[in-house]
């Protein structure tokens, strides 16, 4: 059994790792300057013109692997949120971690003035601030002396304060100027707006270090996902166990949005299609989830781009596929 | 003291809640970017002269409270119909996905219809609320009592989409700025001509949610009660689902979305009137209209003569109740 699921999981892995390859190459050509195949092979080639070489090494794939490690660390982010809170609900971006960063962001950009190049590095960790401090003041909120800290109550809180934290962007915005307002409205959108090499070593470090440390945990997520009591007769300590994990699922999710911009749907969708293929251990499903949240931000992205002669935002693509999945999810509970 | 605030008749709250409404639209008028006197506001409201402070308190500041009030009894009857059609504590026009929906909508006129009248607005606005609404509701009410958490979550990610979407129309038509600054300004220019045509629905909607205070207060108990009581439950839903979208749909066409108001004043007002609809529907009415004053005025005088958007001040106040709800609901998550 055990044996036939891991051979299950080793062709999904393949499986989706060739469908990533083959969006990404796409994505390549794909855009407002289409680029074909033969001159895309040519340039990586190093016989490429040197318009195809900028276009492809300093716009293009930086942008292709910034959406790809978001979408993972979304969608890793999203199914340590549904297995900590036994909800198949729970998305980073729902709970005000998105939230948090925007506001963080838009405070800087707007108050602060930056030298352009030391705009790249600060605004992905002013973001990671942003929502990591969000965090905490979520837990904190909902936390209660003497007794066990309650994930759906967590989840509640987080809707709320997104919610007030919106209510604030309305005045940030409000006193802002148009072009200014014009940056923080896509970036709300969830644009992916971090198209250089820098973002791509901003975000790399913490995905480095949570999506190891989460699957270390694994076993302890299978533990978790069951119930409390059950956890508890096995010796697991709860109570730390859920820190260490909240701590990664907000740290991957902040790190990612603060350089892709207000996406939600991703956490919620990944880890939901990867636990329908292979069932719910988390040693299986999660390193699938991880390539089925990355491409499926790219495949918004590249719609984004290239759809329409505007960029549509990723989050937007994203949120019209995610919302429709979501509704479905919550029909079929009922049943 | 709060004890024997409790222990109040009701019509010693009436008279109280009367009482602090006067005073709080007479402090309005008074202050603001320009403090006028007590005298002018006097002037204003009885007669018919006509000195420049008068003038600035007829035209501009006068239909712009009084807009607050038909906003905030509207909003705050909204809410506390939905709290007590769906029993859920957290129920609020602006959570559970008709302030995004009319949003979404509104986008949309103010797009491709940027000279619609106030009436076509409010129309525009009434589908989107519509619009939000079933979508939220016919998610979660498949269920005879879905879960508070369900529900908000459904409200919390449908509104994500609505706004999504709005957001990328705004961004793909070049005109975020003038869909943000909707919500942003507020009561700012509010006309006389606008609260014409807004107003009735609200104060029509308020009426018929009256007719309906008996059924929903026993619905608000128990749906079977009510089926036993030989109620048509389902009429009386349908009715006041449509009176909530009237009453939402007005607010966000006049001011925005305004998150937290309809769930906020309900509470506070069940925290003394008891549970009977008959009495938490007027005293939401009431109540609502006084906080609207209070956080416009505040709104106004904060940071003047810079506008505080009244959405924000709401927002931020209604937080702690929210969290406080969501505590005391915690048992039953």
């Amino acid at each position: 059994m055990n044996k036939q699921r891991l051979k299950k999981q080793r062709w999904l892995l393949t499986f989706f790792t060739l469908l990533l390859l083959i969006t990404a190459l796409v994505a390549i050509n794909a855009g407002t300057v289409n680029i074909p195949l033969n001159r895309v092979i040519q340039t990586f080639l190093n016989n490429g013109s040197f318009n195809d070489q900028f276009i492809i090494f300093e716009l293009r794939l930086p942008r292709i692997f910034i959406t790809m490690l978001a979408g993972m660390g979304l969608s890793l982010s999203g199914a340590i949120l549904q297995s900590l809170t036994r909800n198949d609900l729970a998305d980073p971006g729902l709970i005000g971690i998105n939230a948090g960063a925007g506001v963080a962001i838009s405070l800087l950009f707007l108050f602060i003035p930056l030298e352009p190049g030391l705009f790249s590095y600060v605004i992905p960790l002013v973001g990671m601030l942003g929502g990591i401090s969000t965090a905490v003041l979520i837990y904190f909120f909902s936390y209660e002396r003497h007794r066990p800290l309650k994930p759906l109550r967590l989840i509640l809180t987080g809707v709320g304060v997104s919610t007030a934290l919106s209510g604030l962007m309305v005045v940030i915005i409000s006193s802002a100027e148009r072009e200014k307002v014009d940056f923080i409205a896509k970036w709300l959108a969830g644009n992916i707006w971090g198209t250089d090499w820098p973002f791509v070593y901003a975000l790399l470090p913490w995905l480095l270090i949570f999506v190891p440390l989460t699957f270390i945990k694994a076993q302890k997520l299978n533990i978790l996902h069951l119930s409390e009591g059950v956890a508890v007769g096995l010796g697991v300590r709860i109570q730390q166990e859920r820190l260490i994990l909240l701590v990664s699922a907000v740290a991957l999710a902040a790190s990612s949005v603060a350089v892709t911009g207000g996406i939600s749907f991703i956490g919620l969708m990944a880890p939901h299609i990867a636990k329908r293929l292979i069932g719910q251990r988390h040693q299986l499903f999660l390193p699938l989830a991880m390539l089925i949240g990355a491409w499926l931000l790219l495949v918004a992205d590249t719609i984004g781009r290239s759809l329409i002669e505007t960029i549509i935002p990723a989050g937007i693509i994203v949120s019209v596929i995610g919302a429709p999945y979501f509704i479905y999810l919550l029909m079929r509970e009922v049943d | 003291m709060l004890a024997t605030f409790k222990d109040l008749s009701k019509t010693q709250h009436l008279l109280i809640g009367t009482g602090l409404f006067i005073v709080m639209f007479v402090v309005a008028l008074r202050f603001g970017a320009k403090d006028v006197d007590i005298l002018d506001v006097f002037f204003a409201l009885f007669t018919d002269q006509d000195s420049e402070a008068v003038l600035v308190l007829r035209d501009i500041r006068i239909p712009r409270e009084v807009g607050a009030i038909f906003v905030g009894a509207g909003m705050s009857v909204a809410g506390a119909i939905m709290q007590g059609m769906t029993r859920n504590p957290l129920a609020d026009p602006g959570l559970l996905g008709l302030s995004a929906g009319a949003y979404l909508t509104l986008s949309l006129s103010v797009i491709f219809l940027p000279s619609a009248s106030m009436l076509l607005t409010l129309m525009i606005c009434f589908v989107g609320a519509a619009l939000g609404a079933l979508l939220v509701f016919g998610l979660t009410m498949t269920k005879k009592q879905p879960s508070v958490f369900r529900m908000v979550l459904a409200g919390a990610s449908i509104s994500t989409l609505l706004y999504a979407v709005s957001d990328g129309l705004g961004i793909y038509f070049n005109r975020s700025k003038d869909i943000a600054s909707w919500t942003a300004g507020g009561l700012i220019g509010t006309q006389w001509t606008q609260l014409w045509t807004i107003a009735p629905f609200i104060i029509l909607g308020i009426s018929v949610a009256m007719l309906f205070a008996k059924q929903l207060t026993v619905l608000s108990l128990n749906e079977d009660v009510a089926i036993g009581l030989g109620q048509h439950v389902t009429r009386t839903k349908i009715s006041l689902f449509i009176i909530v979208i009237i009453l939402s749909g007005a607010a966000v066409a006049l001011v925005g979305n305004m998150t937290f108001l309809g769930l906020m004043v309900p509470h506070i007002v069940r925290g003394f009137i008891g549970r009977d609809y008959r009495y938490i529907l007027p005293f939401s009415a009431l109540y609502g209209a006084i906080f609207m004053l209070f956080a416009d005025t505040l709104g106004r005088t904060l940071n003047a003569p810079f506008e505080t958007p009244v959405a924000a001040i709401i927002a931020i106040i209604g937080l702690p109740f929210f969290l406080i709800i969501v505590r005391r609901g915690g048992q039953g998550l």
